[in-house]
């Protein structure tokens, strides 16, 4: 909560100016009927025209700095909460920059989009609400009742029993009703969930004939929501009856109790109408500032998602003093374990311990969850080993300055992205200066140059958001040429040829043979073919090593490899496999 | 779908979603108006109550001396009474308006997902699903607001200055004017600065889009951005667009913020203004105005203005309402799937000689039912499995054809398969089949009957499909397998499993059969979603099917369960398959060879690479990428 509030910054003046100008603005709307029951009491009633004329001018004058205040107050309410949202949002997405990826493992982007948006407009709207009606209510409640005290301090006792209740009903409501609304978001969010749901699956839903199905399900869920919300509406029902009764009960009150006083004398019929405005105000701010509770509650929900990621502190961090040179290629993993929840004692990786050379190709092969691609996050240090360590070039990767060892390891991931932006744009992400014919070099090797060639606008084509404008295999030879632009001295290409076909595969690993010759190459792959001509080829399974060595080696004596050998050679594979 | 730059009808579309409330809540909605009325009218009383004591008891009494308060009290008494029905009808209103409104949200959303499962996949293939999305949880949301706030409020408002206003004119014509002028200003100021409002309103909408927008596409490739140390770059692009944002909504909540206070003040000049012109005319004895009227017009004066206000304040909220409810109109009135067909798939008895008996029980022998309107006969040809393609052409757009000139026959229980290039045209070929589209030219014909004349949903019952990409539903793998034949005994669904390979891993499962799948099955592997997803057509136990082979990398060990599955699946069905594996391919009746939308080549596996043609060149490793 503090977190979140600290994000106003500079925006805290615009906000004080705001209070300070709401308060004015309080005064004159407390001041005015005042006035009127004085061009009432001595104006009219006295029938003295100049004194009607005074008051009237004085009125006009009080309405107008009013206006004035109250307009100011809007305008800096505005650009406090504007701003109040987006620092917020810049601080949510500059904590997710420092992210490491295990803390991007705990969001999910929907989440972190939702929180971006939808959470931070809800807190912007609370917080305009806040510093103008939380500031208003209070203080429109304390002023008018002052003046009842002032006019007749008997008769606004009166008020109070009001009041309190009012308090009482408004406030037990408020408790019961916002239980229930937590309910409703949770249905709600369901609802939503399975609209989703069945927008994306919508071939399944048609092909099976299951839209009636479908229908019911929804009407259902939607019925089930229907029930809950009118439970806790039907509760808020009671707010405007019991409003209006605490307003009766004072008119009732105050016109026979007061009519008692003016006969006497001890008031006269111009405090009368004052009072019933006062009354109004009175009562009027109670109500609004049960508003205002009911909304910070409902943000509260959202401030606390927003919270969430404000507060999640990166657990990789730069070491105090370090190195941005890395001296060559070389990895060694002493004995390393790894869990992605440190301490849970459930590995991905068991005692690793492997020593690659510089300029080396290695072939990494396994099946699903044996650790391949966890292995290699360590390398550039996308997370942090349990026990033992990792070298790069000699050096323990976690002396390196972060961005310096990555710049050194480029990792092309299995799960890779482009953005919107030309081919050239997307390509510079490896190297902001990279020139033209840098990139075409890249592409070259890539083998992507054949393909962006025969596009209208070549280097200069614009890819669309996440690529969807080229097929699977072009974004994978663009991500290639993108991480060859760094001129890395470990190269790590996670499963990034699987949708490329066997001949151009072959074609990257010699064009990798011939122009990085001193890059450390790591070749994560299913395909055997991708991987037989590795110096070495490391075979994991469940997180352990199971065999380093030779294409030859390990088909003589190694039983997993060999079996995924058979599998593939024997019909049981990809199209494109030779035969 | 996101068009907030068209123009859009105000009151047409207000007037629809009201006709749309009442059309459920005719009886409620005429209850709600009649409360409403009263009380509208309780209140007026109430608030002219302390004038009435003024003029009628205190004046008299002060000048008369007397301190009987009996006629005030049994007034007290009435207004007590008048007072009671008040409160009870503002009850009555509001709880029965929690009824229309919640009940009205919720048609609108059943209505608009029906509507939804009846569009067509054209419209799901060309919107983007965040969009359509968004229709559900952004725009139904705003009309929220507007159904159980502002039109209660607005009716309200509009019968209290009714009843007011008639007061007045009963009371003084003369300082009538003044309040109509008056409301006529505020009016105008309201319209004026909402529509200054909603123009940076719009802008904000526009702004929160791209930051949107901006986001998904950097979070979802943050690690990449991680790799390529990006980070700083990234937050300055993002500062950009933030700050547009930020200055768009501090200039709309700026002109919605100035309404309250204008209005409010000019409620109170026009308070001074009557009280100056009123004291003039009645010290002036001018138009029968006496100081009592004065003071009791100057109380109506502000119950008059004051529901402008509120009013005024509910003006945003209808402005985004409206652009809201466009949008739930605009999904509401596109074109559903049309059907024209009227051959209905029907359970047979074969009699002994060969004719065919429709049966209402279930008998496993199904038959097309074809009614023939010329002369009123039915024929029932048996439901086998035979499909034909003659000369079809297939454009997604009637511009662009993709698919040129496609003809093939399948006899029943053979195996079709497509291979070729990305963009080569397979995947469309199986959206003709079952009509996800329609075809521009050509015929096809299953079991001799052209498919435009199946009806659409017995025309898709008879075809099993797996696509590519699984998707599976909220629920239990159980659910998710009988999802396929919803009347399915679990032993029916267990025995799909065990057809489909899919079996032991389910049952490996923590709760078997019965562990919640949540999120698309984002708990199971990609290969073992696949293999529900085959279990699920297995269930369907369909004469013709179509697969999809998916090219995502599973690894080998699932990929072999996968593939036998879809063997075991293939056995005794027409199938179409769509590719990417040499053991598929293989023992196919007859390969297509698809480039550019074009059949290029034909022919079994054998004959094929006997050609050297394209498909041997493929076969023998230059294989495009998919």
């Amino acid at each position: 909560m503090k977190k979140v509030l600290e994000q106003i910054g500079v925006y805290k003046k615009d906000a004080m100016i705001c209070v300070g100008l709401t308060t004015l603005e309080v005064i004159m709307e407390i001041l005015l009927p005042f006035v009127t029951a004085r061009i009432i009491d001595e104006g009219l009633e006295a029938g003295n025209m100049p004194v009607v004329y005074g008051l009237g001018a004085l009125m006009v004058l009080m309405a107008f700095l009013s206006l004035t205040f109250g307009a100011f107050a809007g305008r800096y309410s505005a650009s406090a909460s504007a701003g109040f949202a987006a620092n917020l949002r810049e601080a949510i997405y500059s904590n997710i920059q420092t992210f490491s990826f295990s803390n991007m493992d705990k969001f999910s982007v929907p989440g972190l989009v939702t929180r971006m948006t939808t959470d931070i407009t809800d807190v912007q709207m609370a917080f305009m609400m806040v510093i103008r009606v939380a500031v208003r209510s209070p203080l429109t409640f304390i002023f008018s009742f002052a003046m009842c005290m002032y006019i007749n301090a008997e008769l606004s006792m009166m008020f109070l029993i009001a009041v309190a209740f009012l308090i009482i009903v408004i406030g037990s409501i408020m408790v019961v009703t916002i239980k229930i609304f937590k309910e409703v978001f949770r249905k709600y969010d369901d609802l939503n969930a399975s609209v989703q749901e069945n927008i994306s699956a919508i071939r399944v839903v048609k092909a099976f004939v299951r839209e009636d199905h479908e229908d019911k399900k929804f009407s259902k869920a939607s019925g089930n929501l229907y029930n809950l919300s009118v439970k806790a509406e039907g509760l808020l029902a009671f707010n405007a009856p019991a409003m209006m009764i605490a307003v009766y009960f004072c008119i009732i009150s105050v016109s026979w109790i007061g009519s008692h006083f003016i006969i006497d004398g001890k008031m006269s019929p111009g405090d009368l109408t004052s009072l019933f405005s006062y009354i109004m105000a009175l009562l009027m701010s109670l109500m609004m500032f049960s508003m205002v509770v009911v909304m910070i509650t409902m943000s509260m929900a959202s401030i606390k998602r927003i919270n969430e990621v404000l507060m999640e502190t990166p657990d990789l961090k730069d070491p105090a003093d370090p190195v941005y040179e890395v001296k060559d290629g070389s990895i060694d993993f002493d004995h390393v374990d790894f869990a992605y929840k440190h301490g849970s004692g459930k590995n991905t990786l068991s005692d690793i311990d492997l020593h690659i050379k510089s300029g080396e190709t290695i072939g990494v092969i396994g099946g699903t969850g044996a650790g391949k691609s966890s292995l290699v996050n360590l390398i550039c240090r996308l997370y942090d080993v349990d026990k033992g360590s990792v070298k790069v070039g000699g050096l323990d990767v976690r002396r390196y300055d972060m961005e310096a060892l990555r710049n050194q390891v480029s990792v092309v991931l299995q799960k890779n992205t482009l953005f919107s932006g030309t081919i050239l744009d997307n390509l510079r992400w490896g190297n902001p200066d990279a020139t033209r014919d840098e990139c075409m070099e890249a592409c070259r090797a890539a083998c992507a140059d054949e393909f962006i060639e025969r596009m209208p606008e070549g280097y200069d084509t614009r890819i669309e958001r996440g690529g969807s404008n080229v097929s699977g295999g072009q974004k994978q030879r663009l991500c290639i040429a993108r991480a060859l632009l760094k001129k890395p001295k470990i190269l790590i290409l996670d499963d990034s040829t699987s949708a490329v076909d066997t001949a151009t595969d072959a074609k990257i690993r010699k064009a990798f043979a011939e122009m990085i010759p001193g890059t450390t190459k790591i070749i994560i792959a299913q395909r055997i073919s991708s991987v037989q001509d590795a110096d070495r080829i490391l075979v994991l399974d469940n997180g352990r090593i199971d065999a380093f060595d030779t294409h030859d080696q390990l088909l003589k004596s190694n039983a997993i490899y060999q079996e995924i050998y058979e599998s593939q050679i024997k019909g049981g594979g990809d199209f494109d496999q030779p035969a | 779908m996101n068009n907030y730059k068209r123009k859009v009808n105000t009151s047409e579309v207000l007037k629809r979603v009201i006709g749309y409330m009442i059309r459920y809540y005719k009886i409620p909605f005429v209850m709600v108006i009649v409360c409403i009325i009263i009380t509208a009218i309780a209140t007026v009383v109430g608030a002219s109550f302390p004038q009435k004591l003024v003029d009628d008891y205190i004046e008299p009494m002060l000048l008369s001396g007397s301190k009987d308060f009996s006629g005030l009290l049994s007034d007290i008494k009435r207004l007590v009474l008048i007072m009671a029905v008040g409160v009870i009808s503002a009850f009555t209103y509001n709880r029965i308006m929690v009824n229309v409104g919640q009940g009205t949200m919720r048609n609108l959303r059943d209505d608009l997902f029906h509507k939804m499962e009846a569009l067509p996949i054209k419209y799901f293939d060309t919107n983007a699903h965040g969009d359509i999305m968004s229709v559900y949880t952004n725009d139904v949301d705003t009309l929220r607001q507007l159904l159980s706030q502002s039109i209660p409020q607005i009716i309200n408002s509009t019968i209290t200055m009714t009843a007011t206003l008639i007061t007045m004119i009963i009371m003084c014509p003369a300082l009538t004017v003044i309040s109509v002028i008056t409301a006529v200003v505020m009016f105008s100021v309201t319209g004026t600065f909402t529509r200054l409002s909603a123009r940076y309103y719009i802008r904000q909408q526009r702004a929160l889009g791209k930051v949107d927008g901006f986001i998904e596409e950097m979070l979802d490739g943050q690690k990449v951005v991680k790799i390529f140390c990006h980070e700083e770059k990234a937050k300055e692009d993002f500062h950009r667009i933030n700050e547009r944002l930020r200055q768009s909504a501090d200039m709309a909540n700026r002109y919605a913020n100035l309404l309250m206070p204008v209005n409010a003040n000019i409620g109170w000049l026009s308070y001074t203004l009557v009280a100056i012109v009123g004291a003039l005319l009645a010290m002036n004895g001018l138009a029968g105005v006496t100081i009592g009227t004065v003071i009791a017009f100057l109380g109506l004066n502000k119950s008059f203005t004051n529901p402008i206000t509120q009013v005024s304040q509910q003006a945003n909220f209808v402005v985004n309402a409206v652009a809201g409810a466009q949008r739930v109109f605009d999904v509401m009135d596109q074109e559903p799937e049309k059907d024209e067909g009227y051959v209905e798939l029907v359970n047979a008895v074969i009699e002994p000689d060969g004719t065919i008996r429709e049966s209402s029980e279930r008998t496993n022998v199904w038959a097309w039912k074809h009614p023939h309107k010329d002369d009123n006969t039915v024929t029932y040809t048996k439901l086998e499995g035979s499909v034909v393609f003659e000369n079809v052409d297939f454009g997604y757009d009637e511009k662009k054809i993709v698919l040129h000139d496609i003809s093939l026959w399948a006899k029943p229980g053979q195996k079709i398969a497509f291979v070729g290039a990305t963009g080569a045209g397979k995947t469309t070929i199986t959206n003709l089949i079952n009509r996800f589209y329609d075809i521009a030219d050509g015929k096809i014909r299953y079991d001799g009957i052209n498919i435009n004349k199946i009806k659409k949903p017995d025309l898709r019952r008879s075809l099993g499909i797996v696509l590519q990409d699984t998707h599976l539903f909220t629920g239990t793998v159980m659910d998710n397998i009988r999802y396929g034949k919803l009347d399915a005994t679990d032993e029916e669904c267990v025995e799909a499993a065990k057809l489909a390979n899919a079996d032991g891993f389910i049952r490996r499962l923590p709760d078997g059969y019965n562990t919640m799948l949540t999120g698309d099955g984002t708990n199971l592997s990609q290969g073992q979603r696949q293999l529900i997803a085959i279990a699920r057509a297995a269930v369907a136990d369909p004469p013709v099917l179509i697969l999809d082979e998916a090219t995502s990398s599973i690894d080998t060990r699932t990929e072999k369960l996968v593939q036998d599955g879809m063997d075991a699946l293939m056995q005794g069905r027409t199938t179409f398959v769509i590719a990417h594996r040499l053991s598929t391919v293989r023992n196919s009746n007859c390969i297509m060879v698809m480039e550019q939308g074009r059949i290029i080549e034909r022919g079994t596996h054998d004959e094929l690479i006997e050609k050297k043609g394209k498909y041997y060149q493929l076969y023998t490793g230059n294989f495009a990428e998919n």
